[in-house]
């Protein structure tokens, strides 16, 4: 668990952190500090296996029958990168404590930096590679945020977006490339991986392997071509800036190649691709960091160019190059973070941080000036600075490497020395002069705390450059032996060595980029320069924009031209697609009839003739006869129940009456809102030829769409059943479930699960129903009272439903049916009891309880009924799913599985031996859901004729039902 | 029987299908019904006709041939409930967007001339 705390800690303090109120900045910044600390502890106690050559493993099932298991590793390595992650982490935390004002929302903040870190060192520690782009895409998330944190600047949520698009895209690849990686090797396990390096560089798909690795590290490590997304994601705060993009996150990258260098590297294709990409990006990187006139700007293509440099010592992938990419990579990060924090510090001071007005600032920021002069110097590769030391390295590299064939790889190397010469002189240039324009803000030095990461980044920059071998030594030689194993090579990081080539390529550069920089200043006006001269033309930040533009502007024209808003062509299409391709797919059965055919019953047939008589007038008369059309469709249903019944489905005769009964009661009440729809006296004999084509079309889908379904049903029903597991549920029913009729032991017992789920969803429904109700305005000329009611001939008109069945015209109707609602309630009882040995059950004797209690509805109106009969539909509904759950836990408690059944058989004094299983429980629970639907629906939709009589047209007040008393 | 069968559930459903391709919301919901019913006759259909073999086991021991296909017959029934349920939820957009758009048309404006 030491491994999995490492990771597991960032993310609950990023949980943690989430939580706490806006404005605690100091309680955030401890719990990040403790966190990270935390983490520095863990990861020092690791240290004496690490330093003995050990490899840790801790692992835990994921996916087993996969082979996936989440693995956590720990080597030199990943050791010394958690190291660098957690300690510059700590200093940002500290620095990031002071640099985020009262305002900004700081638990957003320290949350994402902290997934952030717990993701980044998943990145590290993974010993799985499927799992280490899981976390690799994490990173790329948590950066996304962290840019897009002031998200009401557009350059900020702009910037975010193109990091995103950029990184997430290369992720992906980098995923294809891993599953790759995993076919070719058999396995995701890293230590297998890097155990089978002549497999890989020998099978066939290496190429593709290598080409997707390598765009997920170049997007990430921000190398060209896809380095203009780093310069943008400095839209975010500044300790994001250091952190992220310029530590750790963007090292992500080059940390993968340097891992996977024992499994891919040595091939030509590595040397090109890899190295390729690293000499662009070093020279443009460079090269354009001169130009900026941001701060952070410059820093940033400071950060891209020296990616580069580390991208060129991993391509060229000799153990030595290897031992000065891993050097340099921990000495970028600690001059870079501490350039990143002056940055920081000089823009909360003075306000700006536009090189073309800051000048001078050496008088108000005596310390900070002194600080920046020497990380800058670093920068530069100023002997006796870490800088200087990996950057000599990587001059002897590009000269042994590069020889006389390949000369203009050291002619490379000194260019870019001079550039990164020129720009740190750039940087520095802000602390002398005198300043020509006030600042927005009077400068001074800032708060002790927030200068301490800089001064300790500083003095481990002093540190490694002049006592490389004690200060640095023992750590590299973990990373290197860890990575290059046998190979690794005899190195000395001795600050002097002797006069040769790269001493002698340094001084060139150094003094080259002074000359540059004093020519450039005085004679191509660099102050004021607005364009990078030669290669402004190559904007990288265009180019996305504008294929970002480009998809968008195709997808709005496929949008518009093959998409639709509107029902019916879509309707349409589904309906053409579902005739064409089932068939398609079915093609012609081979027999048509293999079994014994039922002979046709005449009444069978004559009750069909009459249901799809129904159907047909239905479908004649909906347009202008909506009572009429809903009375024959009801017919069809009547009819379907009748079929269910003569074969073998009683449950099903029984539910599809009940549902029928309250489907009409429930249109019946939306009818009344539709509006008018009178069939024309006269009729327009000229049809415009468009309709009559349009109508033709529709009847010749929907003719064929009979035909085919006709046939479909046809030829299942002549061929034998396949053996299914009805049999199952047969043989079992009585046996173990304890009911006789199959159905509902099916429904309560066998396949509960289901049931529940269909009741939670029958509930859901309910409540939407509810919901969307009480927002129903009607529409104006359906708010008033129906004509039908206003009738004044009819004496019925001026009598309240209520007085009509008590007193008026439905005395007779009204006596009979109150005295018919216990009978219906007994029946509903009756139906609900013997539901497990017969024909009932649940859903059955839900909807005659419903009915029984719709017909007093129907009778004497909403007002009496409720005046009368407490019925609070939503309590039903709480109190069905609650029994049913409560019955599925009970199994629990003895151990059994949720939903597990048990029949108890109880002697009870009169009625005899009682058969009671806990699906009876459950079935009740059905019930009560049911009626409670079934009524809150069809009362909501009742009580719109009263609210709307109450508040006739604009509907502007809110009304009763909203309070739910009066339901 | 089959014939019978087969005859019913295609003009219910080929009914069903010319009034959901109609414009107004009332022919929709009601075409939605008679496809309903077309297509639980036809998933009850799966487990073949039977007559007077409902699957009720008088006792333990038995031949579940001589028994109806007890599964399509459970799906059926929660289809016509969950059913019952989507037609409510349906009919209270229907006169929802009528109430908000005045108009009943399924695209809730009326088409253009």
């Amino acid at each position: 668990m030491l491994l999995a705390s490492l990771i597991l800690v960032p993310f609950a303090g990023s949980l943690l952190a989430a939580l706490m109120p806006e404005n605690a900045r100091n309680r955030e910044a401890w719990l990040a500090f403790a966190v990270t600390a935390c983490g520095l502890l863990v990861a020092g106690l690791l240290y004496p296996a690490v330093s003995a050559g050990k490899v840790l493993r801790e692992e835990f099932a994921w996916l087993p029958s996969h082979g996936l298991n989440l693995m956590l590793r720990v080597d030199g390595l990943a050791w010394v990168f958690t190291m660098l992650v957690l300690s510059i982490g700590l200093l940002v935390v500290l620095y990031a404590r002071y640099y985020m004002s009262p305002k900004d929302p700081v638990p957003r903040f320290f949350s994402f930096l902290l997934a952030f870190m717990g993701s980044m060192l998943g990145v590290v520690l993974s010993g799985n590679l499927v799992q280490l782009v899981v976390f690799w895409e994490l990173t790329s998330l948590t950066s996304f945020l962290l840019i897009g944190y002031w998200h009401h600047r557009a350059d900020a949520r702009r910037g975010a977006r193109m990091a995103l698009t950029v990184t997430a895209t290369g992720g992906l690849c980098l995923l294809a490339g891993v599953l790759v990686l995993g076919h070719i090797v058999g396995s995701y396990d890293l230590d297998e991986v890097l155990a089978a390096g002549e497999r890989i560089r020998a099978h066939e798909l290496y190429r593709v392997a290598l080409v997707l690795i390598a765009l997920g590290a170049l997007t990430k490590s921000a190398q060209f071509p896809f380095h203009f997304w780093l310069p943008h994601a400095m839209a975010a705060p500044t300790p994001v800036s250091s952190y992220l993009h310029s530590a750790t996150m963007v090292k992500a990258g080059v940390f993968l190649l340097v891992r996977l260098w024992p499994a891919l590297a040595g091939t030509a294709e590595w040397n090109w691709i890899i190295g390729g990409a690293g000499v662009c990006t070093l020279l443009i990187g460079a090269f354009i960091a001169i130009f900026q006139h941001d701060l952070k700007g410059l820093l940033a293509y400071s950060t891209i160019s020296h990616l580069g440099l580390i991208t060129v010592l991993i391509g060229i992938g000799t153990p030595l190059a290897i031992v000065a990419a891993i050097f340099h990579i921990l000495n970028h990060a600690t001059f870079k973070a501490s350039l990143f924090m002056t940055a920081g510090i000089i823009d909360h001071e003075t306000g700006t941080r536009d090189l073309r007005v800051l000048r001078g600032l050496r008088h108000q920021l005596p310390v900070t000036t002194a600080l920046a002069i020497v990380s800058s110097a670093a920068m530069a590769g100023v002997p006796l600075l870490n800088g200087f030391l990996s950057k000599e390295m990587f001059f002897a590299e590009t000269a042994l490497v590069g020889g006389d064939e390949h000369w203009w790889m050291s002619i490379a190397a000194v260019a870019m020395g001079m550039f990164s010469v020129a720009y740190s002189l750039r940087f520095i240039s802000i602390f002398f002069g005198t300043p020509t324009v006030a600042f927005p803000r009077e400068p001074h030095e800032p708060p002790r705390s927030m200068r301490f990461p800089v001064e300790l980044l500083v003095v481990v920059c002093l540190m490694v450059g002049i006592m490389p071998n004690v200060s640095i030594g023992p750590i590299l030689h973990l990373a290197v032996t860890a990575t290059l194993g046998a190979s690794t090579p005899e190195y000395d990081l001795a600050p002097w060595h002797a006069l040769n080539l790269p001493l002698l390529m340094s001084v060139i550069a150094l003094s080259g980029g002074v000359v540059l920089y004093v020519v450039l200043r005085r004679y191509f006006n660099l102050r004021q320069r607005e364009q990078v001269p030669l290669i402004y033309r190559f904007n990288g930040a265009q180019a996305y924009e504008s294929s970002m533009m480009f998809l968008t502007r195709s997808a709005q024209w496929l949008l518009h031209h093959l998409g639709t808003a509107r029902l019916q062509p879509q309707l349409l299409m589904m309906m053409l697609a579902m005739l064409v391709i089932p068939p398609l797919l079915v093609g012609t059965p081979r027999v048509w009839t293999e079994i014994p055919l039922h002979e046709p019953d005449p009444l069978f047939a004559g009750i069909w003739v009459i249901g799809c008589a129904c159907a047909l007038a239905g479908a004649w008369m909906a347009k202008y006869h909506r009572l009429a059309a809903l009375i024959l469709i009801g017919g069809t249903g009547i009819v379907t129940a009748a079929t269910f019944l003569w074969l073998s489905a009683p449950d099903l005769a029984l539910t599809q009456l009940m549902v029928e009964t309250v489907t009409t009661v429930l249109i019946l009440l939306g009818l009344r809102w539709l509006p008018p729809r009178i069939e024309p006296k006269v009729l327009h004999l000229t049809i415009p030829r468009s309709v009559w084509m349009r109508r033709s079309r529709d009847m010749v889908v929907a003719v064929v769409g009979g035909l085919v379904m006709a046939l479909l049903t046809y030829a299942v029903l002549v061929h034998p059943a396949p053996a299914t597991i009805a049999d199952f549920f047969l043989l079992r029913a009585l046996s173990e479930g304890g009911g006789s009729n199959v159905v509902n032991v099916l429904l309560v017992d066998f396949r509960s699960f289901d049931t529940l789920g269909e009741i939670t969803v029958l509930s859901v429904v309910a409540l939407t129903v509810y919901a969307l109700l009480r927002r129903f305005r009607p529409a104006a000329d359906s708010a008033s009272v129906p004509a039908q009611q206003r009738n004044t001939a009819d004496p019925a008109s001026r009598q309240a439903p209520a007085e009509q069945a008590n007193r008026g015209y439905l005395l007779v109707a009204g006596i009979y049916l109150r005295m018919l609602l216990p009978f219906i309630g007994v029946i509903a009882a009756y139906f609900f009891m013997r539901g497990h040995n017969l024909p009932g059950g649940g859903f059955v004797a839900g909807l005659i309880f419903a009915v029984a209690i719709l017909v007093q509805y129907m009778l004497a109106g909403t007002v009496w009924v409720e005046s009368h009969l407490q019925l609070r539909p939503h309590r039903w509904l709480g109190f069905g799913l609650l029994l049913a759950c409560a019955t599925g836990l009970g199994a629990w408690a003895f151990g059994h599985p949720f939903l597990t059944n048990h029949t108890a058989h109880v002697d009870w004094p009169l009625l005899g031996e009682l058969h009671l299983p806990s699906a009876f429980v459950f079935d009740l629970g059905v019930f009560a859901v049911v009626v409670g639907t079934t009524m809150l629906m069809l009362v909501a939709l009742a009580h719109q004729s009263l609210r709307a009589r109450r508040l006739p047209g604009d509907g502007a007040q809110d009304d009763g039902i909203a309070d739910g008393r009066d339901i | 029987m089959e014939i019978v069968f087969a005859i019913a559930v295609g003009v219910t459903f080929g009914s069903g299908i010319w009034l959901i391709l109609r414009p107004r919301t009332f022919q929709l919901i009601t075409g939605l019904l008679l496809m309903s019913y077309a297509v639980n006759l036809f998933i009850f259909g799966m487990g073949r006709l039977w007559v007077d073999r409902p699957p009720i086991t008088p006792n333990a021991s038995i031949d579940p041939l001589q028994f109806a296909d007890p599964l399509p017959q459970g799906l059926v029934l929660t289809a016509i409930v969950i059913g019952f349920a989507t037609t409510a939820l349906y009919l209270v957009m229907m006169i929802g967007a009528r109430g908000l758009t005045g108009s009943d048309h399924v695209d809730g404006e009326e088409p253009r001339k």
